[in-house]
């Protein structure tokens, strides 16, 4: 299979990747069964576990449970109100800090420099001219009081404030009749959402956190906070932004983990 | 020719546990096994009782997400079966028939003779007092468990709902609790089937032929349907 490129977005490279090699060794890459591959290598690993087989992890099953999630996206789409508005806190009860999550312990932190950094734009945005940290605290701010809900389930109160991402996504010029947004982190984190939630009133770029500027761990200096998703979807570190209509896979629903993840 | 126990149009003969039902009946045991299973994988993930954890040999999926997976997978199996089991029930007049009506004096009856170990299971036909309670009870805790994972799904889009249960974590101890409920349901259900092979048999087979018009049995276990 060719490997296409799409020149429109800033994260892929300008010219495709050369594939003479490929076709000169096809019939060699083709033998090579990376499923079986990984297959055996979970079966290693869930002996020396003990705890038995798992059929989830079967393709056939995995293809299955993976096409009922897609299905559930679809069936989140329908239920989501666009304006309904999730409940609001008073500031006493705001938890400080906040409670630390990412996919590795908050020791591997590696903080961003602000004087630096900046928020670049991809795919179908007017004005792709990048944003510094000052050119983003000036933007009007937004502060909300609500409810983080993990996948896992906990959850805690917390008051973020920043641009609005409707107003923000307006100002740069994006086509909001797009499908989707994509945050692009500085972890190699990527998020997306759907725009009818990046459009949600209670969707902002946060970059304070109860009055407070953003500390490294909650996403300095950038992070999406909705009040609509699932905690993984609040992507932290941002460093760009891209508007398309095309579906990719995150960090987390490549791993299985439901892509929607509406609350 | 009709079959020689056809004895009359004006009667409804079928089978005690009619195909639809058993069907029914074991396609909601594969959802219950498969919503407890992956919903104690969820569970571990933050549990609500700091000691409590499902060992890893009775949870279903390996990681985090094959667990979610499974849950979202088998809640349409156990919400459509379910609908589909309590409208059969209702539009068939079974739960009439076969739950109503309760007396508490055929409850108090029924728990004296268990703590006596005389226990009757002659008439599978007929229910008593404590099954007519159970079985009626863990129909509305499972509509429980549906309406509070709707809440734990959706707390936001749904928060009109949620908001008559309560916070999130108060949702998730009921959803949790139901749960428990539910189990314990099936811990004495399956001892009980167990105990009495016969009434394991009739719900995979269906059991005597039984005529609604007069609730008795009137072939294969004809001479019970009288206590």
């Amino acid at each position: 299979m060719p490997i296409r490129t799409r020149t429109s977005s800033l994260f892929r490279p300008l010219k495709p990747a050369d594939q003479s090699v490929f076709y000169a060794n096809r019939r060699l890459v083709e033998d090579i069964d990376r499923r079986g591959i990984l297959r055996g290598a979970l079966s290693l690993g869930a002996l020396t576990m003990l705890t038995g087989c798992d059929v989830s992890e079967d393709d056939s099953v995995q293809k299955v449970l993976r096409a009922v999630s897609a299905w559930n996206d679809r069936v989140q789409e329908t239920i989501f109100r666009p304006n309904h508005l999730a409940r609001t806190y008073s500031p006493s009860q705001v938890v400080k800090p906040p409670r630390f999550n990412a996919h590795f312990p908050i020791e591997d932190v590696k903080p961003i420099d602000g004087a630096t950094w900046q928020l670049e734009f991809a795919g179908l945005i007017g004005d792709k001219r990048p944003w510094t940290a000052q050119q983003i605290y000036q933007f009007p701010e937004q502060d909300i009081i609500i409810k983080h809900i993990c996948v896992e389930g906990w959850d805690y109160i917390g008051q973020w404030s920043g641009p609005n991402l409707r107003a923000f996504l307006e100002r740069v010029g994006a086509d909001l009749t797009a499908k989707y947004v994509y945050f692009i982190c500085a972890d190699d984190y990527t998020e997306s959402i759907d725009m009818p939630t990046a459009l949600h009133p209670q969707t902002i770029l946060a970059t304070k956190y109860a009055g407070d500027t953003l500390a490294d761990p909650f996403g300095y200096p950038l992070r999406l906070r909705t009040s609509t998703k699932l905690g993984y979807k609040n992507a932290k570190w941002i460093k760009a932004i891209e508007v398309t209509n095309t579906f990719s896979e995150t960090f987390w629903s490549k791993q299985g983990f439901n892509w929607f993840a509406g609350i | 020719m009709p079959a020689p126990n056809v004895k009359s149009t004006a009667r409804q003969l079928h089978r005690l546990h009619p195909l639809p039902l058993r069907i029914m009946h074991w396609i909601n045991a594969v959802a219950i096994f498969i919503m407890i299973g992956s919903g104690w994988k969820i569970y571990n993930d933050d549990a609500i009782f700091g000691i409590l954890h499902f060992p890893d040999a009775l949870v279903i999926g390996k990681w985090a997400q094959y667990g979610l997976q499974w849950h979202f997978f088998g809640m349409w199996i156990f919400v459509l079966n379910g609908i589909a089991y309590l409208s059969y029930g209702i539009a068939t007049a079974r739960f009439r028939r076969k739950l109503f009506p309760i007396s508490v004096r055929d409850v108090l009856a029924t728990v004296a003779d268990a703590l006596r170990f005389r226990l009757g299971h002659d008439d599978l036909t007929h229910y008593n007092g404590v099954q007519k309670v159970l079985y009626l009870g863990v129909m509305m805790v499972g509509i429980l468990i549906v309406i509070t994972g709707l809440c734990l799904w959706k707390p936001v889009q749904f928060s009109e709902l949620a908001n008559l249960f309560g916070s999130f974590q108060t949702i998730r101890l009921i959803h949790f609790l139901c749960m428990s409920v539910i189990v314990a349901f099936i811990l004495v259900h399956v001892t009980l089937a167990l105990l009495v092979p016969r009434s394991l048999l009739t719900m995979l087979t269906g059991g005597p032929v039984v005529d609604d018009a007069n609730a008795a049995a009137v072939a294969a276990h004809g001479g019970e349907a009288t206590r």
